[in-house]
């Protein structure tokens, strides 16, 4: 390399000689240019989709420690009813159950229970399923909602037994097609309630168990009730007929919510708070989830996702390396009167390997560059198409940029090696 | 004459090792010297040394003995890109099928020489336009190659062995593939150049283009076999080139 000038002007060459061969060249280059491709699309959707599951964990809270009741599997099942066709249990985390959390494990802020009962919400001629949660005031400040409308449940409502309740704001569409769902009076199960507040909840709670037998509809169809005036309006026992069997089930608290003071606690607490359930519960009528512990495995997940992809991509690259590779070798032996000539007109060693290298790195970055356009493309068609998230992240571009430089080198110094060091002579000779 | 001789060559030898210990000597004690000016043309039959000595004149070969002076440098024991420096500089050739480069221009062509001695287009356009208006090409400057006559390409590649300024310009049948007019037309060039006090030296087998050299040197096994002194330099050229 002498000067600047003569780099560009080999550059100039080298694209010139691959002009030469359009078809070939554009062959060539498709090597790389999927390869590339590969590697941005799909770290992009692995991307994606981590983001998405990891949103959905977050949603949940960090700090949070959730327990839910399970009814206990059939054979465990204290038969503590077997008179006539029917049977009645009991399960699941209780009053005691919040409190003695609250007041013995170490670093918890405050614990927030619900009740959960599907049934059937009435206003005038329209009636929808309904998931009627009865809940505390602080609700909103540990699942994530937001409050669109007027109050959420109020400490007074609570301490009053007050027959309000909020509703999402979905729900309160299909409700009240034509009013204004604020202070209109809905029904529930015989009882009226008022409506004080419209919120949306951002964690669509698809998970949650359904107390009872599950009717298909999780949709986002949540009535906020107070904790008292669900107690006292359902009670803990509920009863269900089907056919000439009664089933009955008495729940205190079907879900409770404990959030740390601090994310630190949440690891040191989960074992505690299952060693406390153990000692109190003799089924294991319950169900620990740690989202922080969701997020660690999300997110080991996600770089084994972003291996395996990465890896399959990287093959790719290879084998559009050696694409290049074998192209070149055969240019070599094509061009092998005129690598004579150069080196009888003055050209040095060097000089070829230069030319033969600049060649296959502009293959190589000219394919990186139409894969990286495309890859960035195909995420995108992904999204538009599936609805699926995609994440096109800036490193996977540069990656996936800098190895087809590197491989332009790298799968590129053979072939230019092995046309600089054949013989003036004999290359001048060759036909 | 006066002047030291801008080519010399003493007892050059140079020995092609075949297989486990089966030598051939394809030169065996050569000498030749060439001067400023001189058109000189070398033959001999297949297997004489012929094709050997044009690659030791061209710099492409080195010789297992002997000296080989190149206007004061002894390019014998260069390493390979002290040669390929030597035969940027100092050599020009011209070769039997042009050897012009497919993907150049007729302009690029030219270049090419001084391209590897570090120079840009538009420090050497003047010089190469001026050389394929001397050679009669300065309407086709952006031609390729293949969109030239055989005669046409042979007078690029002239055009582009003038361009360094070489010492001596070394045609290998520079009419081998042409036709016999345009074949003509080919060595009235090379006579003219050296008339311009370019020195030439010829390898043929053909008698007829032979003719127009001062100095004929006839080959034979490796062994310089016999000179023939055509005429003296500065002596008109003999117009006898005719094809058989």
């Amino acid at each position: 390399m002498v000067n600047y000038q003569q780099f560009m002007s080999t550059v100039q060459l080298g694209i010139k000689t691959l002009l030469l061969h359009k078809l070939r060249s554009g062959l060539t280059m498709l090597g790389i240019i999927f390869g590339v491709c590969s590697v941005i699309a799909m770290l992009a959707i692995g991307e994606g989709a981590s983001f998405e599951a990891q949103e959905r964990i977050k949603a949940l809270g960090s700090n949070n420690i959730i327990v839910r009741s399970v009814k206990p599997p059939e054979e465990s099942r204290e038969q503590n009813n077997t008179s006539g066709r029917g049977s009645g249990i009991r399960y699941g985390l209780t009053y005691d159950d919040a409190s003695r959390v609250y007041s013995t494990i170490p670093g918890v802020e405050r614990v927030l229970p619900m009740r959960l009962i599907r049934e059937r919400i009435r206003f005038f001629e329209i009636e929808l399923p309904c998931q009627v949660i009865g809940t505390l005031s602080f609700y909103p400040e540990i699942v994530s909602i937001d409050l669109l409308k007027g109050r959420f449940i109020a400490h007074m409502d609570e301490v009053y037994k007050q027959n309000v309740c909020v509703l999402t704001s979905s729900l309160a569409q299909r409700l009240f097609p034509y009013h204004d769902p604020l202070e209109q009076t809905i029904k529930i199960a015989g009882v009226y309630y008022r409506v004080v507040g419209l919120v949306r909840e951002i964690n669509t709670p698809g998970d949650r168990p359904q107390s009872g037998e599950s009717e298909g509809e999780t949709l986002d169809n949540n009535v906020y009730i107070p904790l008292s005036t669900c107690k006292a309006r359902f009670g803990e026992t509920l009863v269900k007929r089907t056919g000439n069997t009664v089933n009955s089930e008495t729940v205190q608290l079907h879900e409770m919510r404990i959030q740390m003071k601090d994310h630190l606690f949440v690891e040191s607490a989960d074992p505690q708070v299952r060693t406390m359930l153990t000692r109190f519960h003799r089924d294991v009528d319950y169900e620990i989830t740690v989202p922080l512990q969701l997020l660690r495995q999300a997110e080991a997940t996600k770089r084994m996702f972003n291996i395996v992809l990465g890896s399959i991509a990287a093959i790719s690259l290879i084998v559009g390396g050696i694409g290049i590779m074998n192209i070149m070798l055969a240019n070599v032996t094509e061009r092998t009167r005129e690598i004579g000539v150069r080196r009888a007109l003055g050209g040095k060693k060097r000089d070829i390997i230069t030319q033969f290298l600049v060649e296959t790195v502009v293959l190589s970055i000219g394919g990186g560059l139409v894969g990286v356009v495309v890859g960035v493309i195909v995420p995108l068609v992904v999204t538009a198409s599936t609805g699926m998230q995609t994440i096109i992240t800036w490193w996977s571009v540069a990656l996936a940029f800098s190895i087809s430089g590197a491989i332009g080198v790298v799968f590129g110094i053979y072939p230019a090696n092995a046309a600089a060091s054949l013989d003036p002579i004999e290359a001048l000779r060759h036909e | 004459m006066a002047e030291d001789p801008i080519i010399k060559i003493e007892g050059i030898e140079r020995k092609y090792v075949m297989g486990d210990d089966i030598e051939v000597m394809a030169l065996d004690g050569v000498n030749i010297s060439i001067h400023q000016g001189e058109y000189v043309a070398i033959m001999g039959p297949s297997g004489s040394g012929k094709s050997t000595m044009l690659n030791l004149l061209g710099c492409l070969d080195r010789p297992t003995a002997g000296s080989y002076w190149l206007g004061g440098e002894d390019v014998a024991k260069m390493d390979d890109d002290s040669l390929s420096d030597v035969r940027g500089r100092r050599i020009g050739f011209i070769f039997q099928s042009y050897n012009l480069i497919a993907q150049l221009t007729v302009l690029e062509n030219i270049q090419v020489p001084l391209f590897y001695q570090g120079k840009s287009m538009a420090e050497s356009y003047d010089r190469c336009v001026k050389l394929a208006n001397l050679v009669g090409l300065g309407e086709r400057l952006t031609h390729r190659p293949n969109q030239l006559s055989g005669g046409q390409q042979q007078r690029v590649a002239i055009a582009r062995s003038l361009v360094n300024d070489p010492l001596m310009i070394l045609a290998d049948e520079p009419t081998g593939n042409l036709d016999s007019k345009t074949g003509l037309e080919v060595l009235d060039l090379i006579d003219d150049l050296n008339d311009d006090g370019k020195t030439i030296v010829l390898v043929t087998h053909d008698n007829y283009v032979a003719e127009r050299a001062h100095r004929v040197i006839h080959m034979k096994d490796g062994h310089v076999d016999r000179e023939e002194i055509k005429r003296q330099a500065g002596e008109s050229r003999q117009k006898v080139y005719k094809r058989r």
